[in-house]
């Protein structure tokens, strides 16, 4: 435990660690306010007004109306809850899909799902080098039956930022479908963009909520076949006994994620650089993140030392970042974004993705920095 | 250039009032907002001849602009841009506004107040639209624009604005004086109250509590009612009566069929009671023609005897729907609806009378010492102040 708390935390692309605002609230609230916010006694009544002022401050912080706020157990139900839901409830006006190449696995499992047990098709935008989609491309591959258009924010992997303005703007323009978009990596991030989105996946652990808490925006207007029924919950659309605290708290983590944004976004504009200007003077290495992509991402290759290795080497000296996409990691393969980006395998295999937040400090870069050059330079062992 | 919104145009509801009264309007109306920007405490409100300006600074916008919306007496409202008298600050807010908006047709409209401006209204006009055009795919429709592009040329500077919303109208709380709302914790009284704030005046609260048969989440239901009505009116008094006693008393003494009519008697005198404490100047009810029992105008006329006082029934024609769809525009549908008894509810007659006679409810009412039973629940009343941004023990967890 102290072992972990003494490193240095580099990989919020993955989670992130409590924020302290959150944690003293949970601490009140977790002894106390155990109540099911359905009761009908004082302290259910309680518990309900806390989630509903806490669903009202997600909205105002989103710009969209309470009943539009769905609270999930996190961006991965509330990925499958769009993409899956909406889905199912317009396959009357068409069964066809665009998303892009580069999606979360949640995203892209979720319509594999679709495509291969529903009878849906789907077309996945190609992309280049930079992670970006081609936008007359988008509008081409948009048809009459096209229900429904899902595109991230910013990448997970390589940080790559879809202009998701630009992107609904042909999305509405051309086609009757629904946009929905994956937030997770931009929240607290980039500035959101949601005018005219109908749905976008929220996720809280990574901003220091509680594992546990997302939300899916759902405008008002768009049909949507619950994938959890039951209870009244959530308005029917997601049953099951309310995550009260971690809904609580993921309004207090969105506020504080949201309001300390602009000035997160500039020192991770300076992190970046800094990597960058100090790694590019090592021969063979490259940064695989564009150069417009997130700050807050950062993907490199240094092909002599294959990332499990370097992942360890760090590791030894307390610094923890990842490979590739987390919720991957277990799996053999290469990761299918960066073949997607054109990635050669063997290059592949050697990206490490270093993730930053608001609670990322100076020092923290600087000795990732030089335990980087370390390893590289003088080996492993210690 | 600036690259917020950074100024929001108040323009008034029913400016048929005219001299005098008109001045008591804005002021009134401004004192009101001034209020709501208490919760935005770096906003400044200044006022003109015939619009209020609410400065953004620091605040977020649309936040305020929602705030505002809930304000009485304002006909519309909107964002804007202020900027420097310069065609093209002028021209930049007005781009940068539109591209916030779903493409589709546009006008611009200028009011030039300011003649000493180089530029004629349609060439001011003109040149908004020219780049409007050229860099977007908005097209001009002079008759049913989609989009109207605001451009009003002043002394001192020029407001840009796309967006015109609708404001809540009617006349500014507290100009008409006080009332005294009848209040259950159902569905009608609080629109009864919302409808009464329309008109100006200012609502006092009287809640009727029979505990142990009403439960504390009644009467918390009836708190949260009550905060969501400061939305409209900054604060309400709220006074909660205990009724306990005076049930017992009509149950024991009053044939079932006549005791909603007494009971309601009784609530009509004590609200008349704590109305002339208060200096309110009638009573307020949520009843609608035919809706219950006590609610046929055989009733009413018997139940409205025992005062001299007005009782404004701003609902009396208003269908169950229609209510509802206020109650719920209004925010406080979703707690009115909670399944909790209240003192109406659980001494409700198998059959109450229709048609009740005055002269049976009097009959049946001497075998009551009404002064005694008045004065015994006045003294144990309780009041509670709720304002609409009252500090919690709870906001540190948001």
């Amino acid at each position: 435990m102290d072992a972990i708390n003494q490193g240095i935390y580099l990989d919020y692309a993955s989670t992130s660690p409590l924020l302290d605002e959150v944690l003293e609230a949970t601490q009140v609230l977790l002894p106390q306010f155990y109540a099911n916010p359905d009761s009908l006694h004082t302290p259910g009544s309680k518990m309900a007004a806390l989630q509903q002022r806490a669903r009202k401050q997600i909205a105002g912080l989103l710009g969209c109306q309470d009943h539009e706020v769905i609270f999930t157990s996190g961006a991965t139900e509330a990925n499958n809850m769009a993409i899956k839901g909406i889905a199912l409830a317009n396959q009357a006006k068409g069964k066809h899909i665009v998303t892009t190449a580069i999606e979360h696995k949640s995203v892209m499992s979720a319509i594999t799902q679709l495509v291969d047990h529903f009878g849906f098709e789907c077309t996945i935008l190609p992309v280049d080098a930079k992670g970006n989609i081609d936008l007359h491309q988008l509008e081409a591959s948009l048809r009459k039956d096209t229900i429904l258009v899902s595109v991230m924010a910013v990448n997970n992997e390589i940080g790559t930022v879809f202009p998701i303005d630009t992107i609904t703007q042909i999305v509405k323009r051309y086609s009757k479908a629904y946009m929905h978009v994956d937030y997770v990596q931009a929240l607290g991030k980039i500035e959101l963009q949601l005018q005219r989105v109908d749905a976008a996946s929220f996720s809280g652990h990574k901003i220091g909520g509680l594992k546990g808490s997302g939300v899916l925006f759902k405008g008002q207007n768009v049909p949507m076949l619950p994938l959890l029924s039951g209870g009244q919950q959530e308005n029917y659309q997601r049953s099951g006994t309310s995550n009260a605290i971690a809904n609580i708290t993921f309004a207090k983590a969105m506020r504080l994620a949201i309001e300390s944004q602009p000035v997160s976004y500039r020192k991770a504009t300076r992190w970046k650089q800094r990597i960058i200007s100090e790694c590019k003077q090592i021969e063979g290495w490259a940064c695989i993140s564009a150069e417009d992509a997130s700050p807050f991402i950062i993907s490199m290759a240094y092909p002599k030392v294959p990332s499990q290795i370097m992942l360890n080497a760090l590791d030894q000296k307390g610094i923890y970042v990842s490979a590739i996409s987390t919720c991957s990691t277990k799996s053999q393969q290469v990761s299918y974004v960066h073949q997607a980006i054109g990635l050669s395998d063997d290059r592949s295999r050697s990206v490490i993705r270093v993730s930053l937040s608001s609670m990322t400090k100076d020092e923290d870069v600087e000795a990732f920095i030089q335990a980087y050059k370390e390893v590289i330079f003088h080996g492993y062992s210690t | 250039m600036v690259t917020q919104p950074n100024i929001i145009v108040v323009r008034f509801a029913e400016l048929s009032t005219k001299g005098k009264n008109r001045k008591q309007f804005i002021t009134m109306l401004r004192q009101n907002i001034q209020e709501v920007c208490k919760g935005f405490p770096s906003c400044k409100v200044q006022q003109a001849y015939d619009r209020i300006y609410v400065l953004v600074n620091d605040e977020n916008a649309s936040e305020l602009m929602n705030r505002l919306q809930d304000v009485f007496g304002i006909a519309t409202l909107s964002l804007a841009y202020q900027v420097p008298l310069a065609i093209n600050d002028i021209i930049d807010a007005a781009f940068t506004l539109i591209q916030k908006e779903p493409v589709s047709t546009f006008k611009v409209i200028t009011r030039r107040m300011n003649k000493q401006f180089p530029l004629e209204s349609d060439e001011i006009n003109r040149a908004v639209a020219k780049k409007i055009l050229q860099e977007t795919d908005f097209v001009v429709d002079v008759h049913k624009p989609q989009v109207k592009v605001l451009v009003e040329i002043r002394h001192h500077e020029a407001y840009v604005t796309v967006n015109t919303i609708e404001g809540a109208k009617g006349y500014p709380v507290k100009i008409q004086g006080k009332a005294m709302l009848l209040m259950s914790g159902g569905i009608d009284s609080c629109v009864a109250s919302y409808l009464s704030n329309k008109r100006g005046i200012e609502v006092e609260a009287i809640h009727f509590a029979s505990p142990p048969y009403t439960s504390d989440a009644a009467k918390q239901k009836v708190l949260d009612l009550a905060k969501v009505l400061t939305r409209y009116q900054p604060f309400i008094r709220l006074h909660i009566v205990p009724f306990t006693d005076i049930q017992m008393q009509i149950a024991m003494n009053v044939p079932e069929s006549y005791r909603i009519t007494v009971m309601r008697r009784f609530m009509v005198r004590l609200a008349q009671r704590l109305a002339e404490q208060r200096r309110c100047k009638a009573l307020i009810t949520g009843e609608s023609v035919g809706q219950v029992a006590s609610q046929t105008l055989e009733s009413m006329s018997v139940i409205n005897e025992v005062t001299t006082m007005p009782i404004l029934r701003p609902l009396v024609s208003f269908d169950k729907t229609e209510i509802i769809e206020i109650a719920k525009k209004i925010g406080t549908y979703d707690i009115s609806i909670r399944p909790f008894e209240d003192c109406c509810t659980i001494f409700t007659p198998v059959a109450p009378v229709t048609k009740p006679l005055l002269h049976k409810a009097q009959r049946f009412e001497s075998k009551l010492d009404i002064e005694t039973l008045i004065e015994e629940s006045l003294a144990a009343t309780e009041v509670v102040m709720i304002r609409y941004n009252d500090a919690k023990e709870e906001d540190s967890f948001f």
